[in-house]
């Protein structure tokens, strides 16, 4: 028997409104993994990721987190935050703080380490993800690739259990893209469990354990990233892979 | 003649500024508790924000003078013990509920303005809402309603005046009306409108200042 997966979604179901978005999903993401999701636009990826993070109430099913439940109403859901990072496709960096207050935040606060000690991981994470001498900027005056180094170094500040990461490069020019999947890369191999929603299939291939087609809230197909990705079963996903193909995004 | 009734006037008009530090005070205060009950989400607490919505409509829907006379001779005539009959407090009290109500709905104009990705994030790193809300939402907001916060400062600090219908002595209006009345000259009512262009005129020009700050690539 193994150690119990540190993420693990199972029968997962949320609807808005009328509007199924999941419908029952299962997933699991053991210690030093990455689990890569993938799928079309408004097929449920971003709302997967915020029920795990508990942004959103599920409305069946449950979440486990180190083998706890985390989704029943008993829970303290700040608590369980506190154990998970997340990054959001457009930063969502706080513009009235500059970079090191941005990520001594939740340290200080949520975590109640004190500031010389917080300050201090602060900058020396910075330092490790280049952003040196950046720490009394304002986000605004980071490039976007900047910005999103930023938000990955206040998600991990807080020394998450798991990190979720939500097309964490979509919002960037395509020259920025690779300074943030090279610090995605880095967290890898210190060994950060990740669930990673992307559209980047060649980052996909190479830093994903497992690869999860996600496809009108369930997932359809799934497997090792070179399985799922070159020789897909599924006709959705072939088609999906075929559309991102003929977009120039494969 | 000016030189004669001008000290008399800013005395008056001294008082009149203590009045509306105070009542800034008290609006800023119970503005900011009602915008952000009108802003929870909670079903729980569905009856405070009924409370709080029925709270604005009423007193932003009465003229402000109306509702002077409303508290300030009404709660009087009501006999009651243990309620204040002093017309300066009721005034006050008057003013503070008036201008509480379009404050309320100035902070929360820029409450939610505040995207929702903000709060989103402020969460993700484990904030719990009354941090969310004190370190990442409430700055945000108060800083972009800045200048029309101070519009309703210069309102106010003009609509002092008002209590002196119920016959607060030493408000600067009332002074210069009586003494202007003793000797059919206009001259005191000339020096109250100087003292408050004196305290207004600054007030505007800080207001332009800070809506430029705020506008356009500047941050
Ligand atoms: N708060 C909400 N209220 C109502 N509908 C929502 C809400 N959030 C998401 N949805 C809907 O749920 C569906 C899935 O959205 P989601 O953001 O999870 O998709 P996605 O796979 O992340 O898409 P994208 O690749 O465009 O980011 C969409 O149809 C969206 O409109
Ligand atoms: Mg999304």
């Amino acid at each position: 028997m193994s150690a119990a997966p540190v993420l693990r979604v199972s029968g997962v179901t949320k609807a808005f409104g009328e509007r199924e978005v999941l419908r029952g999903v299962d997933l699991e993401v053991p210690e030093h993994r990455a689990v890569a999701v993938i799928g079309a636009s408004g097929s449920g990826k971003s709302t997967l990721l915020r029920c795990a993070d508990l942004l959103e109430e599920i409305d069946d099913g449950d979440i486990f987190l180190d083998g706890e439940v985390i989704t029943d109403p008993m829970v303290d859901t700040v608590a369980v935050r506190r154990r998970l990072g997340l990054v959001f496709q457009a930063y969502n960096l706080f513009p009235h703080m500059n970079v090191i207050d941005n990520v001594m935040l939740g340290s200080v606060r949520a975590h109640g380490i004190e500031r010389d000690e917080a300050e201090r991981r602060a900058r020396e994470l910075l330092g490790r993800f280049g952003l040196e001498g950046r720490e009394r900027d304002r986000p605004d005056d980071l490039s976007g690739g900047q910005q999103q180094r930023v938000a990955i170094v206040r998600a991990i500040a807080g020394s998450p259990r798991a990190l979720l990461l939500d097309e964490i490069t979509s919002a960037l020019d395509p020259e920025l893209v690779g300074e943030v999947l090279e610090a995605v890369r880095e967290l890898k191999q210190e060994g950060m469990t990740m669930l990673i929603v992307t559209h980047e299939m060649s980052f996909a291939r190479e830093v994903a354990d497992e690869v999860c087609f996600l496809h009108d809230g369930r997932i359809l197909e799934r497997g090792p990233p070179a399985k799922v990705l070159e020789s897909p079963e599924r006709p959705e996903t072939q088609q999906f892979l075929r559309r991102l193909l003929t977009a120039g995004r494969l | 003649m000016f030189k004669q009734s001008f000290p008399d006037v800013l005395e008056a008009f001294w008082f009149d500024v203590r009045m509306f530090v105070v009542v800034e005070v008290v609006v800023l205060v119970l503005g900011l508790a009602v915008a952000l009950v009108r802003t929870t989400t909670a079903p729980a607490l569905f009856p405070v924000r009924l409370l709080a919505l029925g709270y604005v409509d009423v007193f932003r829907g009465i003229p402000t003078l109306l509702l002077v006379y409303l508290i300030g001779f009404g709660i009087p005539a009501l006999e009651l013990s243990g309620l204040p009959t002093s017309a300066v407090v009721l005034g006050g009290a008057a003013l503070a509920l008036s201008y509480g109500a379009y404050v309320s709905e100035v902070y929360r104009a820029g409450i939610v303005s505040v995207h929702r990705g903000q709060r989103d994030a402020a969460r993700a790193i484990g904030l719990t809402e009354g941090q969310a809300l004190r370190h990442v939402i409430l700055p945000q907001a108060v800083r972009r309603v800045g200048p029309p916060l101070l519009n309703d400062f210069i309102s106010l600090q003009k609509d002092i005046v008002l209590i002196s219908v119920l016959g607060v002595a030493g408000e600067a209006f009332r002074v210069a009306q009586i003494d202007a009345a003793s000797d059919f000259n206009y001259t005191p009512l000339i020096a109250a409108a100087i003292c408050f262009l004196a305290i207004t005129i600054p007030l505007a020009r800080i207001v332009d200042r800070l809506s430029v700050g705020t506008g356009g690539v500047a941050r």
